[in-house]
């Protein structure tokens, strides 16, 4: 074989070996993509699938709690040190949400919990109480129970049911913050060192959508609270009409 | 790559493509049941609460009570 053969088969093999090499560049890129799609299905599909299921089954289990007439394994939200981080212990009605709309409020506001349904921040009041409780959740993912907060207007009802009450408060107004403003969660939301005298409850989640840019804050005012003995008005959780 | 591992499969093709389709759904499970949720909390796209984490709320906030402040949000 010539000088001149040898060398075009050498470079031949060269070049098949570079065109393996980007061949396997490229499936492992297509590989990504695929994972990518993978993980966006997996976030926008599955965390809701199975933060369904868990939120149904915590519902499942304060329903039953708060009609069992002796013992419950709820914890009571309105005795000092009541709550346990990780137990559901209240439902939260939203009537502006949709018919029947609710979801369980957790202790805590961990990854975990959230995952389950609402979060309630560990330090600050519970419901009913003088001060502010608050309560985070998803907007979008693991079943988005915040989905349609922007939807929530002045005077909307926010329902809190306990074992032993249902604190039912009325929309005060909503503020889009930085995720560091802790100020919200205060016990007089945006005052930071000044003794609270009302019962407000504060909302957080994310904003804008599918971003976590941002926290969307609504607050809300105690309005009246009825014993479970009492009973709450049907009419307090009818649908508002139009906007 | 691909053709490699298809090459390895054992059996005749319509076997390759039952093997095949089993490795692919192992794959979209493991993925789904362990590797997105230990990698989700880690990046931004779902974060509701404010202050830098939990624990960092709790430091900088009011004094409250004396129970201890919430653990981190991320987890194993």
């Amino acid at each position: 074989m010539t000088v001149a053969a040898a060398a075009s088969r050498a470079s031949r093999r060269r070049r098949i070996r570079l065109w393996g090499v980007v061949g396997v560049l490229g499936e492992l890129t297509v590989t990504l993509g695929v994972l990518l799609l993978l993980f966006a299905a997996w976030e926008l599909w599955w965390t809701d699938v199975e933060a369904n299921r868990a939120a149904g089954k915590e519902t499942s289990s304060l329903v039953q709690g708060f009609e069992a007439t002796g013992p419950s394994a709820i914890p009571d939200a309105k005795a000092p040190g009541g709550l346990i981080e990780g137990k559901a212990f209240a439902l939260l009605h939203v009537p502006r949400f949709g018919e029947g709309w609710s979801r369980p409020i957790l202790e805590g506001t961990t990854h975990d919990i959230l995952q389950s349904g609402l979060g309630h921040y560990a330090e600050t009041v519970g419901p009913g109480a003088v001060g502010n409780f608050a309560v985070a959740g998803h907007r979008t993912t693991w079943g988005r129970p915040f989905h349609d907060v922007e939807n929530l207007i002045d005077g909307d009802t926010i329902v809190v049911e306990t074992r032993t009450a249902y604190d039912v408060y009325a929309v005060t107004g909503h503020e889009i913050v930085a995720p560091t403003d802790v100020d919200v969660v205060a016990p007089v939301p945006d005052q930071p060192g000044v003794a609270p005298t009302e019962a407000m409850l504060t909302l957080t989640t994310c904003h804008p959508k599918y971003s976590a840019r941002q926290r969307y804050v609504v607050h809300a005012k105690l309005v009246k609270t009825y014993t479970r003995a009492e009973g709450l008005p049907a009419s307090v959780l009818a649908v508002p009409g139009g906007a | 790559m691909y053709a490699v591992l298809w090459r390895a499969l054992p059996g005749p093709r319509w076997l390759k493509v039952v093997q095949a389709v089993a490795l692919a759904l192992a794959v979209v499970a493991f993925c789904f049941l362990w590797l997105f949720p230990r990698i989700s909390p880690l990046l931004p796209f779902s974060q509701t609460t404010v202050g830098d984490d939990s624990a960092a709320l709790f430091h900088r906030a009011e004094p409250g009570p004396s129970s201890a402040p919430t653990i981190p949000g991320s987890h194993s």
